[in-house]
């Protein structure tokens, strides 16, 4: 799961959960894969981001370094911004873990990189 | 000056054609006139656009343009068209010369502008023509003799077969019916071909050479399709809710796409179900969707999948996707299903929690459709598109009975058919606005229940399925037929 991912998941699908935003990230495993680098992306997807959770899901994860806590404008035109976010965003995987439901305290597994967000007969009930 | 261009199509998918090409060309923003009404029982358009940039950046988008021609002349028998090239020759007006314009009763004239042909002839291009017959086949020597009777043409640069600097085309076209072919063609055209489609792809991106496939994914041309149906462009972000093997996003990273797919189905995402090709044992180690993305070198386009149930939300609030593209399950191939159970007070116990893979239940096509349809109202950028493949039972088709909601309107509806009784339909949904008032408005998720009477018929005599086969049977070798064309 890259970071990108987690900044835009949530565990509404549990009853009684309001916004179940942001899940903690708990990893056991992290990997760094190399992605082609596409500042316009970067760009682009950067007001889609809640730039706090980003900042501090990557700090948890310690991939936080350089990053700053809070964004400047005219980030477009900052080069060593979009190259941190890229990796920060893309290059970064939780490959083991789980995230946790910050309302219930509830955890989804992540194995091989892909977060399991099932809930049990029980839960859906 | 605006320039006159054939758009040769291949004779597949005839109800996706017309959407096709209105994607793309809205995609692009194109201004394209009309120089004849398109009509599907032709493998042709005839248009004009301002300049050929415009024509190639259709053709770097459509799976089914076969190829682009700058026409030179078009007439309805042969020695009109020998006779109308002959004319071109001498237009010096710098515009077409064409019947339907000098007097009112359409004589068969149709001249262009005399610089086209002149800037083909210098000794320095190399050139080779090409025939293409639609529904009539010919031998290679009638091929030739049909190239030798353009010998006045002032071509003075060497023939070269293998990549010469100018092809040009010459198509004969004999009407679309393989069981009553004319002795001579109904329409004849002459010029320049200036670039191909992009059926390469449909190969190129082909499930039999794919790493990993499932039961239901998509063939590589419906998937193209599916990707300008969407209008999906460099940079875009793209979701498709029932992801499956990722055919769909497969076709939509090829277009530059950065893609998420979700699906309720564990062992699927972690390619640990069944092997779906024949004769395979076991899946390969790599058998995933990103597997599949890597093989075309569209890894880094990859974000990420998730094993969630579409029934329940996932997304956070706001969060806007530039285009949904899916083929949700019709209940068929593959149960639609989501997580729940019937009976009451079940309960699992903690140590059973962990690698438990949830009953399911199920989960009915018209409130699948309502969900999806909302969750494009919420999860969609305004302007942008929500493509997915809606059942049918034929008989049963009426477009008022389709899924609808009002922030999404219906800007293509294409039908494949499936057997004689059952289609499936495409189906493209712009976003025209944002659901502002926070409430959530009213879906209709459609009603036509396919799953209850697909399995209706079912119901029906080993007989008549014999029938009906030997039937689609017969029906497909026509197609075949008519689908046939030679290119020297
Ligand atoms: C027609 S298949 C899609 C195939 C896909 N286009 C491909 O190329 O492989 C439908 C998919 O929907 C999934 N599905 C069924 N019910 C679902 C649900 N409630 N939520 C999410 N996915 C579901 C199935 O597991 C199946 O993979």
């Amino acid at each position: 799961m890259k970071l990108i991912t987690h900044n835009m998941l949530t565990s509404k699908c549990l009853k009684g959960v309001m916004t179940g935003y942001p899940l903690a990230i708990n990893a056991t495993d992290i990997k760094v894969t190399e992605v082609d680098f596409n500042p316009e992306f970067i760009t682009r997807v950067i007001p889609k981001l809640d730039w706090e959770v980003l900042w501090a899901a990557a700090n948890s994860i310690g991939h936080g370094e350089g990053l700053p806590k809070t964004l400047e404008p005219k980030y477009e035109e900052n080069e060593d911004l979009l190259k941190k976010l890229h990796r920060v965003l893309l290059e970064v995987e939780v490959e083991e873990g789980n995230l946790t439901c910050p309302e219930s305290g509830r955890q989804f597994p992540i194995s091989k990189g892909i977060p399991n967000m099932l809930l049990t007969e029980a839960e859906v009930q | 000056m605006w320039r006159r261009y054939l758009m040769w199509f291949a004779h597949e998918h005839l109800d996706f054609r017309h959407a096709e090409m209105q994607s793309i060309i809205s995609l692009f923003n194109i201004p394209v006139k009309f120089i004849e009404q398109p009509s599907i029982r032709k493998p042709y358009w005839i248009v004009e656009l301002p300049s050929e940039d415009y024509v190639k950046k259709i053709a770097s988008r459509s799976v089914l343009v076969k190829n682009c021609i700058e026409l030179w002349s078009t007439a309805k028998t042969e020695s009109q068209l020998h006779a109308n090239l002959k004319n071109s020759l001498k237009n010096s007006t710098g515009t077409w010369v064409t019947g339907e314009n000098g007097q009112g009763d359409a004589s068969d004239t149709h001249l262009c502008p005399k610089e086209l042909i002149e800037a083909c002839c210098s000794p320095k291009n190399s050139f080779k023509i090409e025939v293409e017959t639609f529904c009539k086949h010919y031998t290679l020597k009638e091929k030739v003799q049909k190239i030798e009777s353009f010998e006045y043409l002032p071509l003075e640069g060497p023939v070269k077969l293998n990549k010469p600097d100018i092809t040009l085309a010459y198509l004969e076209f004999y009407g679309d019916d393989p069981n009553n072919v004319p002795e001579q063609p109904y329409d004849l055209f002459f010029g320049k071909w200036i670039v191909d489609g992009q059926r390469d792809l449909i190969q190129y991106h082909s499930l039999k050479k794919r790493h990993f496939i499932g039961n239901t994914s998509m063939d590589a041309q419906l998937s193209l399709l599916m990707a300008n149906q969407a209008q999906v462009k460099t940079g875009d972000i793209v979701l498709d809710p029932f992801v499956g093997s990722g055919s769909l996003l497969v076709s939509a990273a090829h277009f530059g796409a950065y893609v998420w797919g979700s699906d309720i189905d564990f062992m699927m995402l972690h390619g640990r179900t069944r092997p779906s090709r024949v004769g395979q044992k076991m899946r390969a180690k790599e058998e995933s969707v990103r597997g599949n993305m890597r093989q075309y070198k569209t890894e880094s386009s990859y974000l990420d999948v998730l094993v969630s149930d579409f029934s329940l939300p996932l997304w956070k609030q706001g969060f806007k996707f530039d285009a949904i593209i899916t083929d949700p399950p019709y209940g068929v191939r593959e149960p639609t299903e989501k997580i729940g159970i019937e009976r009451d007070n079940y309960k699992l116990s903690e140590q059973h929690l962990v690698n438990h893979i949830p009953a399911k239940v199920e989960y009915g096509l018209q409130q699948l459709y309502g969900d999806l349809l909302n969750f494009a109202a919420t999860h969609l950028e305004v302007g942008r598109r929500l493509v997915c493949w809606y059942p049918l039972v034929r008989e049963e088709y009426q477009e008022d009975q389709l899924p609808s909601h009002p922030c999404l309107s219906l800007v293509a509806n294409s039908e494949q058919v499936l057997s004689k009784l059952t289609a499936r339909r495409l189906l493209t949904y712009e976003k025209v606005r944002d659901d502002g008032t926070g409430q959530t408005l009213e879906t209709n998720g459609g009603s036509h229940n396919f799953r209850e009477k697909y399995f209706a018929m079912g119901e029906m005599t080993r007989r008549e399925r014999k029938e009906r086969k030997s039937e689609e049977m017969a029906a497909y070798a026509l197609y075949k037929m008519a689908a046939k064309r030679d290119v020297t």
